[in-house]
């Protein structure tokens, strides 16, 4: 290998441990980080929000075909500004996605299991929640709205 | 070297059946920036819904298509290379397999009897004859590899003791080693869980094993797409581009292609990163896998661009002393002898920096958390597989029929300009995809005409509207760079025949060479790899059968929110008060 080549492997290698460490920040650092294995909520069959304190939420999402349970059948919840919530995913039928627009809560819904994300809520306005993994011929109409106020 | 009778006929149907079929895959890729920016406000056009197009594109174009032009391509690069003929039993088993299982696969589709999307997501289920005909595929895609190339490398390697195998056959090896790995956890998941629940041997099974399956193979499929690409940027290339032309570096391309054979495997996850049930260490460390296997890709950037830069001085030594100038004196359009083909794998190079780079966006970690799922990711993947590996399979495509026939590329102008029009209709679908997902939400996978961006809709959501308007516009030069490409194909096939038939690919010299034993001990790599693969698989794999999933799923089809077995035992009972009103 001539020094050409060797500078490039060197680069390209530094370059990715650069992003490396930025995103181990990111996760470990500022606590933006990914869903992991949940083992003590069993899959539950009933949307619900669960209000715990002023500005903390609990939010049982049951995604179905073709509609987000968000509590007792609503798609549509409205919490103050400033809440943080703790949302927990499943679903019923098939596999789902939940993108909640303009967030970093982006979740997979899958049957037999249950998915976290905590989130908080700063900016008021309407949060377009969409599905966003093929689950029928529904899918084009399967969204919700988390109104912030 | 000559070629006749089966082999010939075998090698050449490989390359135009797979792409009558994308004729029909590419149309549908068209369709869909249609239905999704509302100009088609329907569920279905002529007769074809828009998830089972969407099903047939995926399936076609990057599965279909890309299989059969691997094993076209690996048939005709080994025979080439190492001057041995095919045995044609091997051949014509594998062409039955494979065109057998693809007519299967393709009539569960086309009848609307497996509408689930290129990746299958149990427990939506289709129709069995699709999974079975899948598995087929693959099968007879492999027989050449076991059959045909591995002996006659080592009867070769024999014959020629103190020589390396060629690099394009070493690449060529690597890839469908690569294939057969990669094959095993996703035949795993057809044979033990998505076949017997379709034809009712079992009730429930689990879906997140099944989706943690198919990523096993669903990430390394990536790089069996793009390896024959990278044999011909590494070892053709340069000699398009000029007679002169050189590999700057043997050894680096085998570096390349070993990297690719050991971290190819243990990234899977990073298409799950969204998911519940699976340890997000685990998540990390197949990120970290992720960003190994991107060095490769850097590693082919530097080489290709080095290669370009000897071939452009050696041709016109004017530029030799210059750093930069010397890219104005590449083939980027030109007509003599076959430098046509320059044009694919140019337009596809520029494309695939961009993929490159948006791939590293997707593979890191918690960043993927703002763009998974949404446009940005086939946004992404068309710069991919969409650009690099396509415009290279469609131009060797051509060229190989073109040298197989003994004719003429017709309409060479065409051809040659075909990649730029594909190229510049992929950069506005792309960066519309990529942006429109990645600010602002918007999903792939939705018939979004009907709803998002349709404006008498309650859900109608304008700031979606532009990007895909700009995807149209993108959309409708993809399909008139295919159109041109179509007219040459089919143009050449046809032409009168003017010399004999042969296989020969342009195979270019290396600039600097060494012995490289230990990169050649592919068994060794082989390995190594399965070892990675596997240690890297089994913590999420206990994830997903003992700790994240609570209870097994039935099947369901996309039609219906009822479980499959109740509604076909509500559909019996009624027919059966039909029938006994009837007797009434």
């Amino acid at each position: 290998m001539d020094r050409a080549e060797r500078n490039a492997i060197a680069t390209a290698v530094a370059l990715l441990l650069f992003f490396f460490v930025l995103i181990v920040y990111a996760a470990k650092g500022l606590r933006i980080d990914l869903p992991t294995c949940i083992t003590d909520v069993e899959p539950f069959k009933e949307g619900r929000l669960i209000q715990h304190a002023k500005d903390r939420y609990e939010l049982h999402v049951v995604a179905k075909m073709w509609l987000f349970d968000f509590n007792q059948g609503q798609t549509e919840i409205e919490i103050p500004a400033g809440s943080t919530v703790d949302i927990y995913l499943t679903s019923a039928d098939v596999v789902h996605g939940m993108h909640i627009n303009g967030t970093t809560v982006n979740l997979m819904a899958i049957p037999g299991t249950v998915n976290y994300a905590r989130y908080k809520f700063t900016k008021p306005g309407v949060y377009h929640v969409v599905c966003h993994e093929f689950c029928g011929v529904g899918h084009q109409a399967m969204q919700a709205k988390i109104v912030v106020k | 070297m000559r070629v006749e009778g089966s082999i010939r006929f075998i090698i050449l149907s490989e390359i135009v059946f797979p792409i009558l079929l994308l004729m029909f895959g590419i149309y549908h890729g068209v369709m869909q920036v249609l239905y999704r920016a509302g100009i088609i406000k329907a569920d279905s056009f002529l007769g074809i819904d828009y998830y089972q197009g969407l099903t047939l594109h995926g399936v076609i174009n990057a599965i279909v298509f890309t299989t059969f032009f691997a094993v076209a391509f690996g048939n005709g690069v080994v025979m080439y290379a190492l001057k041995k003929p095919l045995r044609p039993a091997v051949q014509w088993i594998a062409w039955i397999l494979m065109v057998g299982g693809t007519l299967m696969a393709a009539w569960a589709m086309f009848t609307k009897r497996a509408t689930v999307l290129y990746t299958f997501y149990p427990p939506l289920i289709g129709h069995w004859t699709f999974y079975i005909g899948a598995v087929l595929l693959v099968v007879g895609s492999l027989l050449p590899f076991f059959f045909d190339w591995i002996p006659n490398t080592i009867a070769w390697k024999r014959e020629n003791p103190d020589q390396k195998i060629p690099l394009a056959v070493f690449g060529v090896m690597v890839n469908h080693t690569l294939w057969t790995i990669m094959i095993i956890p996703v035949a795993i998941e057809i044979l033990f869980q998505l076949f017997p629940l379709s034809v009712g041997l079992v009730d429930e099974i689990n879906p997140l094993l099944a989706r943690t399956l198919f990523w096993f193979f669903g990430h390394p499929v990536v790089y069996f797409w793009l390896l024959p690409a990278y044999v011909m940027l590494y070892t053709m290339l340069p000699k398009i581009a000029s007679e002169k032309g050189k590999l700057y570096s043997d050894p680096a391309g085998r570096l390349a292609f070993v990297l690719f054979l050991l971290f190819s495997l243990p990234v899977g996850l990073h298409h799950q990163f969204t998911e519940p049930g699976i340890s997000n260490v685990w998540k990390l460390i197949h990120a970290i896998f992720t960003f190994c296997v991107a060095l490769p890709s850097l590693i082919t950037a530097f080489t290709v661009a080095a290669s370009l830069e000897y071939t452009a001085k050696a041709e016109d030594p004017s530029v030799r002393n210059s750093k930069f100038y010397w890219w104005t004196r590449l083939p980027y359009l030109r007509l003599e002898g076959d430098k046509w083909l320059f044009s694919y794998l140019f337009a596809g190079l520029v494309l695939f920096f961009f993929g490159g780079i948006t791939g590293i966006v997707n593979a890191s970690y918690n960043l993927n958390l703002t763009v998974h799922n949404t446009a940005y990711v086939p946004g992404h993947f068309h710069t991919t597989v969409g650009g690099l590996v396509l415009l290279s399979f469609l131009g060797m495509s051509l060229y190989m029929v073109s040298k197989l026939r003994g004719t003429d590329v017709k309409f060479k102008g065409l051809a040659a300009l075909a990649p730029y029009f594909w190229m510049q209709g992929m950069f506005m679908f792309s960066y519309a995809m990529m942006v429109g997902g990645a600010l602002e939400g918007f999903p792939r996978r939705t018939n979004a005409g009907l709803t998002y961006l349709n404006p008498d809709s309650p859900l109608y959501r304008p700031e979606w509207v532009g990007y895909a308007q700009l995807s149209v516009v993108g959309g409708a030069l993809l399909g008139i760079g295919f159109v041109l490409f179509l007219i040459a194909f089919f143009g050449t096939l046809f032409a009168p025949k003017v010399r004999e038939a042969t296989i020969e690919f342009p195979i270019a010299q290396a600039y600097h060479d060494a012995p490289t034993p230990v990169l050649n001990n592919l068994k060794g790599w082989t390995v190594a790899a399965v070892v990675l693969a596997v240690l890297s698989y089994i913590p999420p794999l206990y994830d997903v059968t003992q700790r994240g999933v609570f209870h097994n799923s039935p099947a369901y089809n996309e039609q219906y929110p009822i479980p499959l077995k109740q509604l076909q035992q509500t559909q019996s009972q009624s027919d059966e008060k039909l029938s006994l009103k009837e007797e009434r």
